[in-house]
């Protein structure tokens, strides 16, 4: 498919810029509208370069607090928002190498019995089973606390089938070879699996991190406390249906923060995505 | 160093198939035994038996006269070389070697120096902080071979170890197996499909066939003596000629009627296999008889030159034989040939294909 056209590659390019402005062009304005005023953001037309009040708004969203989530500042809101990302994804991964490790690995009697469960569960996901889940939360007395947030969200099928899938492509003369040479089951998924598994780890990492981050619905209802709310939902609360009473600029500077940091975890961990993606170290 | 006793030894799996059925195999301190068959003879998982690695249905298994039936493949003190290496991929070659040994608690000088030794003795010090993903199959075999020696097992098992070879390296890394196991003068198991590697490598040779043991011994004794047809179409290449004869009234009856002069042979009244090699073949020049031999009338189907010598393929009483001529055959196909088969060459077996001695 490469050719040395140079009609068909300038079209090809053209292609390309105009999806990459389409898609990045929203992005660059939002951040154009969090270095405004509220009065120059109001006042349209929106200039299209950045503005002056670049310190002056991020400083007052991060450390300020925002008045329409009762004073809390956007750095408690993405606290918890990573807290909750982070948890997710590293209690998902933990939770289903396991599984996964024991329904490959081990004979235990009603192992395909477990193993369909699991896949079963795939048809559940959070919005299905959320009042259910709802009222085990509120009967726990887990409302507005990281564990509420966190705890229903993490056992993860998907990810269960897919350290399976990529466990039984382990050979089994791997297995045979780190038993002869004395290690147990622990040993070896700790010297072999692991290690193994570490691409495909990364890339579940990534993945998991941005499902954690955007979660919408749950947060929404496990919290009700401001300082106990995700980036996501505190967005939602900051804009009003009034539009004098919303503090634009402040959402704006909300809106990049909220951004950032799965950009960072997904350019840094880059490599290993697509790396977990595309091969298996053999 | 031990022996290896293998008493009535059973495997039924859970599907109720029999693979192996009862076997009794003892290898002395020191000796290679080399297991060979055809697949699915249960010769690798008699193996595996052996390592701990499959359990046991029946029978026992003793490493240095001490049952091994119930200890996990750690505790058996057995180091084993797979078909595939079976190297850790994320490992250096140092670690891979080492892994084993830090398993058990060994101090990390003496696995330095048990490494470092094992190394040099398969010239792999160069290599040593490679992962087995940079090395050729020649060199992960080796690796495979070092994870096995630095152990200091008192049982090797080799699982078919040199099958990813290609036919010059395997003939290399042949020599070098054997002159190792003599060096170090551990016991060993070794399994594979090939006859040439087991004729060559073996000090007892098991033959195996369908889950039992067909013939043990010595690996000329059971060339020279194989104890049923199929060992005698088993082992040497090109494999034993097998002709099917009947006692007539005056000499013998071949498969489709011909007959032929029995030169004193005594054949069973159910019938019997007469065998013999290609090379133990006499091309007669005329038409003059031969005291002393079997005369057989062959038509060749096709000549194989392959350079020192020639194999002539023929048919005889509607089966096929293999002549082994040296040097060019002047043999063209539908040639009409004349072989004599010296009586002292000759082996007899019965109509279920059990030796009849003597011969």
């Amino acid at each position: 498919m490469i050719q040395n056209n140079p009609i068909g590659r300038l079209i090809a390019h053209i292609i390309l810029i105009i999806g990459i402005v389409i898609v990045a062009f929203p992005i660059y304005y939002t951040f154009v509208a969090s270095t405004q005023s509220l009065q120059e953001i109001l006042r349209p037309p929106l200039s299209l370069l950045p503005g002056s009040h670049f310190w002056e708004n991020y400083s007052a969203a991060l450390f300020g607090g925002v008045g329409r989530i009762g004073g809390v500042g956007v750095d408690r809101l993405l606290f918890n928002t990573i807290v909750m990302a982070l948890a997710i994804a590293v209690g998902k991964i933990v939770i289903s190498i396991l599984s996964a490790y024991a329904i490959v690995f081990f004979r235990f009697p009603g192992r395909m019995v477990f193993f369909w469960l699991i896949f079963i569960t795939l048809m559940l996901p959070v919005e299905v089973r959320i009042l259910p889940t709802y009222k085990v939360m509120v009967d726990l007395g887990l409302i507005d606390t990281y564990t509420g947030l966190t705890l229903p969200l993490m056992a993860s099928a998907t990810a269960t089938l897919l350290f399976r899938q990529f466990f039984m492509t382990i050979p089994g003369e791997l297995v045979e070879a780190a038993r002869v040479d004395g290690a147990g089951p622990w040993r070896f998924f700790k010297d072999i699996l692991l290690p193994l598994s570490k691409t495909n780890i990364a890339a579940l990492f990534v993945i998991l991190f941005i499902y954690g981050w955007t979660q919408y619905l749950w947060p929404l209802l496990m919290t009700n406390r401001n300082d106990m709310t995700t980036i996501v939902i505190g967005l939602r609360k900051m804009i009003s249906f009034a539009d004098a009473d919303t503090e634009w600029h402040l959402v704006m500077v909300t809106c990049i923060l909220a951004i950032v940091p799965p950009i960072l975890v997904v350019v840094l961990m880059q490599r290993w995505f697509v790396r977990g993606l595309v091969e298996t170290e053999k | 160093m031990a022996n290896v006793e293998l008493t009535n030894v059973r495997k039924v799996y859970a599907n109720s198939v029999e693979a192996v059925k009862g076997v009794n195999i003892a290898i002395e301190d020191g000796a290679l035994c080399v297991l060979v068959g055809p697949s699915g003879c249960g010769k690798s998982t008699l193996l595996r038996m052996i390592a701990g690695l499959e359990s046991i249905t029946d029978g026992t298994v003793k490493i240095e006269n001490t049952v091994v039936n119930n200890l996990g493949p750690a505790e058996r003190d057995i180091a084993m070389v797979f078909q595939n290496y079976a190297l850790y991929p994320h490992m250096k070659v140092y670690d891979n070697m080492a892994y084993g040994l830090r398993n058990r608690g060994m101090p990390k000088d003496q696995i330095d120096k048990r490494v470092r030794e094992a190394a040099q003795i398969l010239e792999l010090t160069h290599l040593l902080e490679r992962r087995p993903r940079e090395l050729s199959g020649g060199q992960r075999q080796r690796v495979a071979m070092g994870r096995a020696i630095v152990r200091n097992p008192k049982v090797f098992l080799f699982d078919e170890p040199l099958s990813n070879l290609d036919a010059k390296l395997r003939g290399q890394m042949r020599v070098e197996i054997k002159n190792l196991q003599r060096q170090l003068g551990v016991t060993s198991v070794y399994v594979t499909h090939d006859q040439l590697e087991a004729m060559t490598l073996a000090d007892t040779l098991v033959v195996m066939n369908g889950g039992s043991v067909e013939q043990i011994g010595a690996p000329l004794d059971v060339y020279e003596k194989p104890a049923s047809t199929f060992v005698a179409s088993f082992i040497g290449a090109p494999p034993m000629n097998l002709v099917h004869v009947t006692a007539g009234k005056t000499g013998l009856i071949l498969k489709d009627g011909t007959h032929i002069g029995a030169e004193g042979l005594s054949v069973p009244a159910s019938g019997a296999v007469i065998g013999f090699r290609p090379e133990d073949l006499e091309v007669a020049a005329g038409d003059e008889r031969h005291a002393g031999g079997l005369q057989l009338d062959l038509k060749v189907l096709g000549v194989e030159p392959v350079g020192a010598e020639s194999y002539v393929y023929g048919i005889v009483g509607g089966e096929r034989v293999v002549v082994r001529v040296a040097g060019r055959s002047p043999s063209k196909t539908d040639d009409h040939l004349r072989v004599i088969i010296p009586k002292q060459k000759l082996h007899l077996f019965d109509a279920d294909g059990k030796r009849i001695s003597p011969s």
